[in-house]
């Protein structure tokens, strides 16, 4: 209890004796490169690699002559877009970007140059991160909809020449009866991710005191706190946005 | 001026500062020193509000920095210039970068910003390693990167940890001067936090020293080696060299 007190402690300490605009912008721009645009080539070869498994595996699994070959699109496009996406890439995510945050914070720790920031009267978690968090919530979201995209992508083309189904039974199983708030659904998930992932990994670093062990201790910390809170907020997540469940 | 007093801090149980009171004169190099482990380089963070005391209080040309608001602390921490143990230089940021960034903060032009980043490398030296990255640095340079810093933008005070760790002695006898220049030239209140014998001798206008958590003597420098104090003789011989220079003498 007492870590989840100073954890919202240091959420709110953020929010307070903030930095002019301008300093937010130019760091949350370059937060976006480091934790966005360098997580595009695990985000693509994990996302590729999960379609494609999906497909075989669910071709696998529907064998009567019930199940039309369209229900393996319809599979993939239900799965990817209300959980594998947003929480299989949370995790992925986590390893990266969380380790990252906390390892970069705890260096900047043990290295003492926090306390230079706070001699000079800067509001160290507002300078250092606020933009990490922002820079999180603006560019998850857009990994979640080219994982969305990559992972149907590579379902159609393992349905095509892995277990021979037909391109266009596919592309009806990914339309048919599709629910835009699925959409939505994942949106939510991927903002509520975004904020947990790069507040607890960020926590994590901040407050670490010792050395090089420290830092390494705190970057595995933030990545199964993260993975714990992730897979918690799921739950939740799922349990209050989808009701009434979705109908076929 | 700072004065401070009664501070106390205790970690886990353990009393690392016991009722430790004084006053850093402005314009004056003043020392705190003592063996490792007493409580010094506490002391000047609990002073700059990097550790909060249990109980003490700290005023900068009497202004009350601990008990003040938050904002009454920015204002004078904008005030305040810190030489850290390892320099604590931005990593990703180049040397003018460093320097330049606790003006980034102010609304200075930004050609007036250049202009004073450029005459404090010169100020300690460093003139042509503009571009350089800390990673490039040896240990003195980024020692005169962090007086830079710390000076630029017009401190009233300068804190120093250790500044000649690390260093050969020739090398921390030039950060030495340069700090007895800086502090004498711009009127700082300068203190130095040290344990190293050399700085001893070679710098300090007022020396106090810290004994298990307790300040057991304050005193000038001219006669600090005259003092009776077992625990303050104990640690200026601690030496062979000084043990060697008093037989001799």
């Amino acid at each position: 209890m007492d870590g989840l007190g100073r954890y919202f402690i240091f959420l709110h300490s953020m929010l307070i004796n903030r930095e002019r605009f301008r300093t937010y912008v130019r760091q949350t721009l370059d937060e976006c490169v480091t934790i966005g645009v360098q997580s595009i080539v695990i985000v693509t070869v994990v996302s590729v690699f999960m379609g494609a498994v999906m497909s075989i595996q669910l071709k696998y699994n529907l064998q009567s002559p019930l199940a039309g070959d369209f229900l393996v699109g319809f599979g993939v496009r239900n799965m990817t877009i209300l959980e594998l996406s947003p929480t299989v890439m949370a995790i992925v995510f986590a390893g990266r970007v969380g380790s990252n945050i906390a390892g970069q914070l705890g260096s900047m720790r043990i290295s003492e140059q926090i306390d230079a920031l706070e001699i000079m009267g800067i509001n160290t978690t507002s300078y250092l991160v606020l933009p990490k968090i922002l820079a999180t919530l603006l560019t998850y979201p857009l990994l979640v909809i080219i994982s969305a995209f990559l992972t149907m992508l590579s379902g159609l083309f393992a349905a095509e020449f892995v277990v021979n189904i037909a391109p266009d039974d596919y592309i009806h199983g990914l339309r048919y009866n599709f629910d835009p708030y699925s959409l939505n659904f994942a949106m939510y998930k991927s903002l509520a991710y975004a904020f947990l992932i790069s507040s607890i990994s960020a926590y994590r670093g901040f407050y670490i005191s010792g050395g090089a062990v420290a830092v390494g201790k705190a970057s595995t910390q933030a990545v199964t706190d993260s993975c714990i809170a992730i897979l918690l907020a799921d739950y939740v997540l799922t349990q209050l946005l989808l009701q009434p469940p979705l109908t076929v | 001026m700072i004065a401070f007093d009664n501070i106390s801090k205790a970690f886990d149980g353990k009393v690392v500062l016991d009722s430790v009171s004084g006053r850093f004169e402005q314009g004056k190099v003043n020392l705190v020193i003592g063996t490792s482990g007493t409580g010094k380089s506490v002391l000047i963070k609990c002073i700059v509000g990097l550790v909060h005391p249990d109980k003490g209080s700290v005023t900068f040309d009497g202004r009350d920095f601990l008990g003040g608001g938050n904002n009454k602390k920015i204002i004078v921490r904008k005030e305040i210039g810190m030489l850290f143990q390892g320099g604590a230089l931005f990593d990703s940021m180049s040397v003018e970068e460093n320097v330049l960034f606790p003006l980034n903060i102010t609304d200075m032009p930004e050609e007036q910003k250049r202009d004073r980043a450029n005459f404090c490398l010169q100020r300690v030296g460093l003139a042509n390693a503009n571009k350089k990255m800390p990673s490039a640095l040896s240990g003195g340079m980024k020692k005169r990167v962090g007086i830079a810093r710390a000076i630029v933008n017009n401190s009233k005070y300068l804190f120093c940890d250790e500044p000649n760790s690390g260093l050969d002695p020739m090398t921390g006898l030039l950060i030495d001067e340069l700090i007895q220049e800086i502090t004498y030239e711009y009127k700082i209140t300068t203190i130095v936090v040290t344990h190293d014998i050399n700085t001893i001798v070679s710098l300090g206008d007022y020396i106090f020293f810290l004994h298990q958590g307790k300040k057991t003597w304050e005193g000038t420098s001219a006669d600090i080696f005259d003092v009776e104090e077992p625990s303050l003789k104990e640690f200026l011989f601690s030496s062979k060299l000084m043990r060697m220079v008093k037989e001799r003498v």
